[in-house]
């Protein structure tokens, strides 16, 4: 079935703790070549059915209602997923 | 005065603040989140705990539960809501107050008797204290950090919607140390401590009186019976 990838970020301009925390322990890994880390979040929407203009839309407007918080987050895609090959 | 508690999944704190209605003269009544009945409630508190693990947002898939349609309506028509740390961010997440909650700053999970300034007096929650006066209520949280836009928090400062502020220490690195906020009406109030923890000598925060002898938060509570009493 096919699938709607959603991403999410927290805003730019935010303080990511999670992320800073993974930076800081790349730090003491000696990974010096990475400087930060921001954590965000993938949804895997799958669909039952064809994935029409209406459910695309529709996902839209979940990904800014529920799956982001406008005040924190931003939606950074929604995009189809190509499809698996059978196999 | 039938005072409701929504019990969610994940809810810790329900009875704990069922127990703070009761002493301080109030009827609670449990409500469960599955439901659209809110039985008749005269205020409602929505305690805190981790609702839904917190999972997508902390707050997010309790603030679309079922009975959270009849409790943003009643807090639309003016009856009293309470939302206490988890409550709170699912009073953000339903966007009956404004701002957002995130993770802590210093990245800890922070347990403390937290000392707060009262900042605003005249919502239904709070007339029982005096504007400035200093009270000591438990803090427990992880994604107590309040934060909003430039506009949203001057509007807030502006307005007196800012309810109570984290004196001392500031222990989640809330934009202009915000611990707790209220609508423009004054009968939504959210806050991160719990007032419920610090309502019956014996179990509450040490004072200087003797240890675990704090009842500060029971003011909350006798607040809003004051309240109903007031506008009955």
């Amino acid at each position: 079935m096919p699938t709607i990838v959603v991403e999410v970020m927290p805003k730019a301009e935010l303080l990511d703790p999670a992320g800073k925390a993974v930076a800081g322990a790349l730090g003491r890994l000696g990974k010096s070549e990475f400087t930060a880390v921001r954590i965000g979040k993938r949804f895997e929407l799958t669909v039952d059915g064809e994935v029409t203009d209406a459910v695309l839309a529709e996902a839209r407007a979940l990904a800014d209602d529920m799956l982001s918080n406008a005040v924190i987050e931003d939606v950074v895609s929604v995009t189809v997923a190509p499809a698996e090959s059978a196999a | 005065m039938r005072i409701g508690v929504v019990t969610f999944p994940g809810s810790l704190d329900d009875r704990d603040a069922q127990r703070a209605i009761r002493l301080a003269g109030g009827e609670p009544v449990a409500l469960w989140h599955g439901t659209h009945d809110l039985e008749g409630v005269e205020a409602i508190v929505l305690p805190g705990g981790f609702s839904y693990g917190d999972y997508l947002r902390c707050g997010a898939i309790a603030a679309r539960s079922p009975i959270m349609a009849e409790v943003i309506d009643a807090a639309n028509a003016g009856v009293p809501v309470l939302g206490i740390c988890n409550g709170f961010q699912i009073l953000v997440e339903a966007h009956l107050l404004p701002g957002g909650l995130i993770r802590n700053d210093h990245g800890d999970f922070i347990c403390r008797d937290q000392v707060l300034r009262v900042e605003n007096n005249e919502t239904a929650w709070t007339n029982g204290f005096d504007v400035g006066q200093e009270i000591t209520v438990p803090l427990k949280n992880g994604e107590g950090g309040f934060i909003a836009d430039d506009e949203t928090l001057k509007r807030l400062e502006g307005e007196g919607q800012v309810a109570f502020r984290y004196v001392g220490v500031n222990p989640n690195g809330s934009l202009d140390d915000i611990a707790g906020l209220t609508n423009e009406r004054g009968n939504v109030v959210g806050l991160m401590p719990h007032p419920e923890h610090a309502s019956e000598a014996g179990f509450g925060p040490d004072t200087r009186v003797a240890m675990r002898s704090g009842t500060d938060g029971l003011t909350f509570f006798t607040s809003v019976l004051q309240h109903a009493m007031a506008t009955a």
